[in-house]
């Protein structure tokens, strides 16, 4: 059922030649790095009638392992997302994105390409890197929707921020030693027109199918899992809560932090008004409702580190826990399915039909420790992403909260020191 | 109502005074034709005031000699009367008030300003006291001078009435004064709400880092290398959380400064109103005169000038007989009499309360002026304070972040 499959033929490192067998040895790595087979040719977990690789043994593909401090003198491949548009049609009313990438890849035709992209082009994008890769941890879409009606779908800071999570996911991939070799991910960053390559791929009939069966998997459910993949699991669920709390304290606070900036400049004019009535008080006066104005507008700019900074990166993460969730799943009904197969062999009375179910029974095996190597491996990448990626924005709002402080403390000491001053030169000396 | 009253009857009272005045005031030309003025000594005076703090001042001696019109030589003995600074203060207010198109000549300054030597900044200074008699004498010969304002009755008075009610004068500082205290209450009210709502937020914002510290402790046990740091940001989390409630109880201090004199509002309200009630009776004592000396007059002259029911039914059902009037005239003398004596001893009660809480509200104005100062720059500090643990938090925070 597999026609006119999208065939991935590359090579991580641009340098190496292309073998079409997938067989590549890249002799600059470590030996202790965890190496995986890599056979693009793998499509779905389902169906059985894709190519096979010659053996596991020859599927050798190491992978760097990239850590975000890498220099990117080893980047080669750089993408954009920016200058939203809005289209409208007859039908509909669409925000339209510019994907600029620059790159030095040789399987790139141009070094440059500049392609306008919608939401719907994304999640093509990510379906069809999840087909692919069905244990590869792809990073997260902004959401569909904000049910919150917080934001307007329309509206510049919806616009901007989902812009900001459509740039990270590109990135994400382009970063991503597998998923940015994908011929999909090439084909979305340089195809004028996604359209035509939408409509190749499995039919509709056959994705119903590969639903079907993965649904009946699932359903089965996994005899055993090996136990790193509970404790993997049992992280999962238990990372999801802890990102959720956090997203919703986050929202809370920026919630408190907005009101209370709101209050503090309504204490300004009152201070103006009160330095109206005054003589002695109005210069003291006049000068406490400018430092509350400043605290005010310091005050505002602090929520905006906390609601586009840390606010979006904890929310990925939510996001990214259903990810994790997904492909855990996948990968259990890669196993599911094999147990299932061992099983109708035991059913099976003749020699012949018991060969041909042993031969698929062992192609299956392949195909799940390719398949947890791939999981595992891309588990410890994510691991260092996520730590990398929460430090840096924790760090980054500990940095603004101290500004923060810092410019209100320089607008009180200015109070302070105006105030003294003035009591040095007056005196207060009775009427005679 | 009363302020009401109080502008109105102004007139009336001034009239009243035209008939306390031994002399005229001069029409025509100025008054500095008809009188010689100056400001002749300075004296030290003790005393005690309102509030019963004694106190020292200097007292300025006025001096007034009419001269002869005709032959332009002064009287040799001055009619001559004691007043504070603060009396001055009060008279040229008053001409501001009333003739707001008058460039109005200025005091002397009031506090020794612009002092090249420290020491001559003290006001008992008696260079400065020295200095300033002859400034207030220049002040009031320009006065004199003026086309407009030496024609003012109330000038006349300043120079030559003991009795001068001060409380004519005082009327538009008294009515300001209500309107500051009013003011004020309406300013401090609404700060206060402010402030209240505004420590309500904080409290919030504050408090719900508290979670952050909860879910970064239990976060921290799931996590390897991550988990120490998470565990002691978490730590430093739940000490900003725990921090407001200290920085919030500082800032009721503030909240009761403001309150005090929101309360104080009230008192000097009651001040205002004082003075209103004495300004009515003495209104009334100087009404009742002065109907009294009209009913006098159309007696003594037989014409009518006010309508009376009396009046009339005398005029349709015939007049009095000369023995009735005779009766009626020595009551109207005895009453007039008696209603001179009553607005003479209200006019000295009105002084005397006008002068008191004049001083007493200035001494309030000062005191309200300093405390509030300090109000305001205790709260800065406090700002500062609550600024400063911030940045020591974050800044612990952000280390221990790094270490994730």
């Amino acid at each position: 059922m597999m026609s006119g499959t999208v065939t991935d033929n590359n090579t991580p490192t641009a340098t190496k030649p292309e073998d079409l067998a997938g067989q590549v040895l890249d002799l600059d790595e470590d030996d202790d790095l965890e190496v995986f087979s890599k056979d693009a040719t793998f499509m779905d977990g389902s169906s059985f009638n894709s190519p096979m690789p010659t053996s596991p043994g020859s599927m050798v593909n190491q992978y760097k392992f990239e850590e975000e401090e890498e220099v990117p003198d080893t980047k080669d491949i750089f993408v954009t997302v920016d200058k939203p548009e809005s289209h409208v049609t007859a039908i509909e009313t669409f925000i339209t994105y510019r994907v600029l990438t620059k790159t030095s890849r040789s399987e790139f035709d141009s070094s440059e390409y500049e392609v306008r992209r919608r939401y719907q082009d994304f999640l093509w994008l990510k379906g069809k890197l999840e087909e692919t890769h069905p244990t590869l941890i792809v990073h997260p879409l902004p959401e569909k929707f904000v049910m919150k009606g917080m934001m307007e779908r329309f509206s510049d800071d919806f616009v901007e921020t989902r812009k900001r999570a459509l740039h990270k996911f590109l990135n994400r991939i382009a970063d991503h030693p597998v998923l940015s070799c994908s011929e999909d991910f090439k084909i979305f960053l340089t195809a004028e027109e996604l359209g035509t390559h939408k409509k190749q791929g499995p039919g509709f009939l056959s994705r119903i199918g590969d639903t079907v069966r993965a649904v009946a998997a699932s359903v089965r459910g996994v005899r055993t899992r090996p136990e790193e993949f509970i404790a993997i699991q049992d992280y999962v669920e238990a990372f999801s809560q802890k990102m959720t709390s956090l997203d919703k304290v986050t929202q809370r606070i920026i919630k408190e932090q907005k009101e209370y900036s709101e209050e503090l400049g309504e204490g300004s004019p009152v201070y103006t008004k009160w330095s109206d009535i005054e003589d002695e008080l109005m210069v003291p006066l006049k000068l406490m409702a400018s430092c509350l104005d400043r605290c005010h507008r310091e005050s505002e700019e602090q929520v905006l580190q906390l609601s586009n900074s840390l606010l979006p990166t904890l929310h990925e993460y939510v996001l990214c826990t259903d990810t994790l969730k997904a492909v855990l799943r996948r990968r259990d009904n890669i196993q599911a399915e094999l147990e299932a197969k061992t099983e109708t062999l035991a059913g099976k009375k003749t020699e012949a039909e018991a060969e041909v179910i042993k031969e698929e029974i062992d192609k299956m095996d392949d195909r799940l420790e390719w398949a947890n190597n791939a999981l595992k491996a891309d588990w410890n990448r994510w691991q260092e992403r996520m730590r990398a990626d929460l430090r840096s924005v924790f760090n980054r709002t500990a940095e603004k909260n101290v500004e923060y402080y810092e410019k209100c403390l320089a607008v009180w000491e200015s109070f302070l020191l105006s105030q003294k001053t003035e009591d040095s030169e007056g005196d207060n000396i009775l009427d005679s | 109502m009363f302020s009401f009253v109080v502008y109105y009857v102004n007139t009336l009272l001034i009239d009243t005074y035209l008939l306390f005045t031994p002399q005229m005031v001069e029409k025509g030309g100025t008054l500095l034709k008809g009188l010689e003025i100056s400001v002749a000594e300075a004296e030290k005076r003790t005393g005690k005031n309102a509030v019963s703090i004694q106190e020292t001042y200097t007292v300025y001696l006025i001096e007034t000699r009419a001269v002869d019109n005709v032959s332009e030589v002064a009287n040799p003995t001055p009619d001559s009367l004691w007043r504070r600074y603060s009396e001055f203060e009060i008279f040229r207010n008053y001409l501001l008030v009333t003739y707001p198109f008058v460039v109005v000549p200025p005091l002397p300054e009031k506090r020794a300003e612009f002092v090249w030597h420290k020491l001559s900044a003290d006001n008992m200074d008696p260079d400065f006291v020295e200095r300033r008699r002859v400034g207030l004498e220049n002040f009031l010969l320009r006065v004199a001078s003026h086309p407009v304002l030496s024609n003012d009755k109330i000038f006349y008075s300043f120079l030559t009435q003991v009795f001068f009610v001060l409380c004519l004068l005082f009327c538009v500082g008294f009515f300001e004064m209500k309107h500051y205290g009013d003011e004020l209450q309406s300013v401090i009210s609404q700060l206060l709400r402010v402030r209240a709502r505004v420590a309500d937020r904080l409290y919030g914002v504050y408090k719900v880092h508290g979670n952050y510290g909860r879910v970064f402790s239990e976060w921290s046990a799931i996590e390897k290398e991550m988990g120490d740091g998470l565990q002691s940001a978490g730590h430093h989390m739940d000490a900003y959380a725990a921090s407001i409630d200290d920085i919030l109880e500082e800032e009721e201090h503030y909240a009761d400064q403001l309150k005090e004199y929101l309360f104080y509002t009230e008192a000097l309200r009651a001040v205002c109103r004082k003075h209103e009630l004495c300004q009515f009776e003495l209104e009334m004592a100087a009404q009742d005169l002065i109907s009294k000396k009209q009913q006098r007059e159309e007696l003594a002259t037989g014409t009518v000038r006010t309508f009376s029911l009396k009046g009339m039914t005398s005029k349709l059902f015939g007049q009095e007989t000369p023995e009735q009037r005779e009766t009626k005239l020595k009551t109207l003398e005895t009453q007039i009499e008696e209603g001179e004596e009553m607005v003479k001893e209200r006019t000295a009660e009105c002084d005397e309360f006008v002068k008191n809480a004049w001083e007493d509200i200035e001494r309030f104005r000062e005191q309200k002026d300093r405390d509030l100062k300090e109000a305001l720059i205790s709260y800065a500090i406090m700002q500062i304070s609550m600024c400063k643990k911030g940045i020591q938090v974050w800044n612990n925070a952000k280390e221990c972040f790094s270490k994730m």
